[in-house]
């Protein structure tokens, strides 16, 4: 009985918007301790700017977002994406902005976010990054490790797990998806002038997709505690 | 007159263009540079650009010219911020930039329409977009 309403209680876990602003501040914090690993895959075979531009970007957010009081987490959302918008300098802020643009539009009004919330807005940022991007799974671009990661997370649900749980699976999956990025070669990006040389590599896109999503992971289990 | 937006990851291609365009149309077209960003470092930002397309829109529209991939997303980005009725009337081309700004400069200057001089730049697409 006490099992039953615990799994209950843990599966309906509902997230308010103060954890929603803790989750995008702990991303940020990923984001910074990684900016030279991005840089350094970038390097490999991009512009060498991924780690930079995204810790610009961020740092811009977590300026953002310092104080903002709002019971709506799509306006939280919309603030982050147009922030990475205007702020990261490089393709991921078009692609990163208007994913959280997107996903912002999924929960508009709402003041908490369950893991069907969480399965929409994925799926709105996915939808929002192929438009902007023009790619596709097997691209080698972020959608290697996004795609697999919401797919994970829609199977979680339907099994019923739990928020954490389902993220654990998510960020599994963007991990397996991230290093399958090494045994393809780029057909979007910088990286696709490289054609054959972009083997082997990962893609700093990818990677940075699939550290959100274990940064998630993270931020929620805190929460749990 | 349409309105003419070059957008490039560095300043130096953006300047280059606008010289070799300025010199086949002297009396001047309405064209505005996003070259860079405001720190120095190569890179695009949808808000230069939102900023830019404003600076030379008119009802005749806007046509915009980019370098790279991620250029084209920080167009197509900018156009989305704008109103549905100035949308209509933003084209971004997916020519080769030094052709491409050359040939439109030229029909821009001669007056064309938007919808004519997109036309003429389609025998310079590069296959940037899509």
């Amino acid at each position: 009985m006490t099992l039953l309403s615990r799994k209950k209680g843990e599966h309906g876990l509902k997230l308010s918007t103060s954890d929603i602003l803790e989750i995008v501040r702990d991303i940020g914090k990923v984001i910074e301790d990684n900016k030279q690993y991005l840089t350094e895959l970038d390097a490999a075979i991009g512009d060498a700017d991924h780690g930079i531009n995204m810790a610009r970007g961020f740092r811009a957010v977590s300026q953002k977002l310092e104080g903002m009081r709002s019971e709506d987490i799509g306006e939280i959302l919309k603030a982050v994406g147009m922030t990475l918008v205007s702020n990261v300098g490089g393709a991921s802020g078009p692609l990163y902005g208007t994913a959280f643009i997107r996903a912002a539009s999924a929960v508009q009004g709402k003041s908490s976010a369950g893991l069907d919330d969480f399965v929409s807005m994925l799926d709105a940022a996915i939808e929002g990054i192929k438009s902007r991007g023009k790619a596709e799974l097997e691209d080698k671009t972020m959608l290697d490790a996004l795609i697999p990661a919401v797919a994970a997370l829609r199977e979680a649900e339907a099994e019923g797990m739990s928020l954490v749980a389902a993220f654990a699976r998510a960020k599994e999956a963007a991990n397996t998806g991230m290093l399958h990025t090494k045994d393809i070669v780029a057909r979007k990006g910088r990286a696709s002038y490289l054609g054959e040389r972009s083997f082997g590599h990962q893609d700093p896109g990818a990677t940075s997709s699939y550290l959100m999503l274990a940064s998630i992971h993270e931020s929620l289990q805190e929460l749990r505690r | 007159m349409v309105g003419l937006v070059i957008v490039s990851h560095s300043p130096k291609i953006a300047e280059g263009i606008r010289d070799l365009a300025l010199q086949m149309t002297p009396a001047g077209i309405p064209l505005a540079l996003v070259g860079g960003l405001s720190t120095g470092e190569l890179g695009t930002n949808p808000e230069q650009v939102l900023e830019a397309i404003n600076q030379v829109y008119s009802d005749d529209g806007v046509l915009i010219l980019f370098d790279l991939g991620s250029a084209f997303m920080s167009a197509e980005t900018a156009v989305e911020f704008l109103p549905e009725d100035k949308q209509e009337r933003i084209y971004i081309s997916g020519a080769a930039l030094v052709e491409g700004a050359i040939t439109a400069a030229v029909e821009i200057s001669l007056g064309k329409p938007l919808e004519e001089i997109n036309q003429s730049l389609e025998s310079l697409n590069v296959g940037k977009i899509g």
